[in-house]
């Protein structure tokens, strides 16, 4: 589904040049729950984002269903992180000036639908997420997991084929991390949706079908 | 889609309440200071009544006699003997009217002096002009053929002589002589030069017939009136020739003669481009100096708002960043951000109108140019309509560009 090929990032400024990811070969199959560990600074969250298409590798290929990436223009990435791609942040990068429901519509909005579809499957996420009581508030109304719930919400609402989640409980505790890791298993398990998961705890990987190990931006298993 | 960008712009026009002050602030002030210019435009261009016919109307408004060695030179208004000769005689016009440049005139009310801007026309002037009659009727050219002593006043003067009460029928003195008042008509903005006066008598009325001797230069204007506006090229070029033919009473001192058939508003783009030739029409080149000067107007509120926009939208980085990632191009995100600082324009334009509105009202009850009512019609509402959009535009592309090329790794970060 895709396949990263010696995939090196560095990224340069005028005095330092610092390699983020290096050499860097992996094949996610679809359907597959991959969590990618590694300590801080290893380079886990800009391989999600070149995983992602947030980011685009120094060298090396992207292949997506067995298209090379590179050499996409901007609309068709951007028509690709629509289709096929959902996201979750660690800081969930919620809209603070909409609504729950406006926040989870927003990949909608690039497909064109009408505003009543937009609201019917937004409900319908909301409600996978246990959080369809809450569709008028605003993000600051709500706890952490609260908001995580909305930002998978959001990323599942145009039922992606790829999960992609940049440790998706870290500023959670660990009631509401599990919660969260309930939802998300659920939606592998369930939908078969392709999960990759950046993760410092060994106890949420474990969960996971493949560990992929970074540090110093090499990978190590 | 429109709904949901209008639903944010709203919002993010809420978020840092000063800097949409001083955004709106600025975009109202520019559009109140471009609406004035634009209503005193229209105001002395525009078709207004009692000239609603300018799209078939010319004029001889000056003419320019030149020496045999072009070193001596006289230009101003013509005499009433020639356009008498050379212009009512035109070929192929439907009307043509002769006319005086408003001069002034003393009467007496009570004893005291009181001065009035005096016509002089012909019959045909109420003719080609659509003025509106508060009472009585205008005089005609059977009244300037028989040199009747009759008046048509505007209603300041009625107010003034007779006390609001009819007028037609009752006798007005005006330096030294004495007219009958035909006909009351609503005042006239000073600014529309050929219908403007206080009072208007006709020509043949005149103390003594030497302006009939004016053979170049006088104190005289002339009004065409052309079947239809297609006729307005041949009638320009039947001008130039009838020029070409002017009988000079002195030719060692004057032979030549130069003018143009034309609008009140091809003499206005003359004089602000400083041209002394004639020939082709320069409107449009002042028309385009005209829009190069309001958008250089523009141009220091403009930078003022694209400064603020970039801060609004850099702080909206991490925005930009998830609506990258959940699918939205940078072609996309420009759009938004457009349709964002257009309806923020649009907002200040609202208030730039009704500030607008009081200033011209302000400015019509002075008194400081005499009748002017000044307002906002559809024209000036396009006007500025279309001012604002394109404040808007200019404003907001260049940082709608900007951030919407942000990488959305970077963006997600917060460092746009």
């Amino acid at each position: 589904m895709i396949r990263l090929s010696n995939v090196d990032k560095v990224y340069r400024t005028s005095q330092i040049e610092t390699v983020a990811l290096s050499s860097i070969n992996m094949e996610v199959k679809e359907g597959e729950f991959i969590s990618i560990m590694g300590p801080s600074g290893s380079g886990k969250t800009t391989l999600l984002n070149i995983l992602g298409l947030l980011d685009v590798p120094t060298r090396g290929t992207v292949r997506l269903n067995g298209g090379e990436l590179t050499s996409y223009r901007d609309r068709d990435v951007a028509r690709i992180r629509n289709r096929e791609i959902g996201f979750v942040f660690q800081t969930y990068h919620l809209i603070s000036d909409l609504s729950v429901v406006d926040n989870v519509e927003i990949p909608l909005l690039y497909r064109r639908l009408r505003g009543g579809e937009r609201r019917k499957l937004a409900r319908e996420a909301l409600e996978r997420v246990g959080l369809s009581s809450r569709i008028h508030h605003f993000p600051s109304q709500l706890s952490g997991g609260q908001q995580q719930r909305v930002a998978i919400a959001r990323a599942i609402v145009g039922k992606p084929r790829i999960l992609l989640a940049d440790e998706p409980t870290g500023n959670l505790d660990s009631q509401m991390g599990d919660e969260i890791m309930d939802i998300i298993t659920s939606l592998n398990r369930e939908v078969k949706t392709t999960v990759i998961m950046v993760t410092h705890d060994p106890r949420l990987a474990a969960i996971t079908e493949r560990i992929m190990r970074l540090f110093d931006g090499r990978q190590v298993n | 889609m429109l709904k949901n960008y209008l639903k944010m712009a709203f919002k993010v026009l809420l978020r840092r309440k000063f800097f949409t002050f001083i955004s709106l602030f600025g975009v109202s002030l520019t559009l109140v200071v471009l609406m004035v210019l634009v209503a005193l435009f229209d105001h002395t261009f525009g078709a207004y009544p009692p000239e609603t016919k300018t799209d078939r109307t010319l004029g001889v408004l000056f003419v320019e006699f030149r020496s045999p060695d072009d070193h001596s030179m006289i230009n101003g208004f013509a005499g009433y003997g020639f356009l008498d000769r050379y212009v009512r005689t035109l070929p192929n016009v439907e009307k043509v009217s002769l006319y005086s440049f408003p001069t002034t005139a003393v009467s007496y009310l009570n004893g005291a002096p009181v001065t009035s801007w005096l016509k002089r026309a012909d019959g045909e002037f109420w003719q080609i002009l659509d003025f509106r009659f508060l009472e009585g009727r205008p005089f005609t050219p059977q009244d300037e053929k028989d040199r009747n002593f009759v008046a048509v006043i505007n209603e300041t003067t009625r107010k003034r002589f007779f006390s609001d009460g009819p007028a037609v029928g009752k006798f007005l003195g005006v330096d030294g002589q004495h007219f009958r008042v035909v006909g009351v008509v609503p005042d006239i903005p000073i600014l529309r030069i050929v219908p403007f006066a206080d009072i208007w008598v006709p020509i043949s009325t005149a103390k003594t017939d030497t302006y009939r001797g004016q053979k170049l230069w006088g104190n005289y204007l002339a009004m065409i009136l052309a079947r239809q506006r297609s006729d307005f090229p041949m009638i320009k070029d039947e001008y130039h020739d009838v020029l070409k033919r002017v009988e000079f009473p002195d030719p060692q001192h004057y032979n030549k003669a130069f003018g143009e058939a034309e609008t009140l508003l091809d003499v206005a783009s003359r004089a602000f481009l400083l041209e002394r030739g004639y020939g082709e029409s320069p409107v449009r080149r002042f028309m385009a100096w005209l829009i190069l000067l309001m958008v250089l107007f523009m141009l220091l509120p403009t930078i003022n708002l694209v400064n603020i926009n970039v801060s609004r939208i850099r702080e909206r980085s991490s925005e930009i960043g998830v609506r990258k990632a959940f699918g939205a191009s940078s072609l996309t995100l420009v759009g938004q951000f457009v349709v964002e600082n257009v309806l923020l324009t649009l907002v200040g334009g609202g208030f730039g109108f009704v500030l607008s509105y009081g200033v011209l009202h302000f400015i019509s009850s002075t008194g400081l140019i005499p009748y002017a009512h000044f307002g906002v019609n559809y024209r000036i509402f396009l006007c500025g309509l279309a001012i604002t959009l394109f404040f808007g535009l200019l404003s907001g592309v260049y940082p709608a560009w900007k951030m919407s090329r942000l990488h959305p790794a970077v963006a997600l970060r917060g460092r746009g």
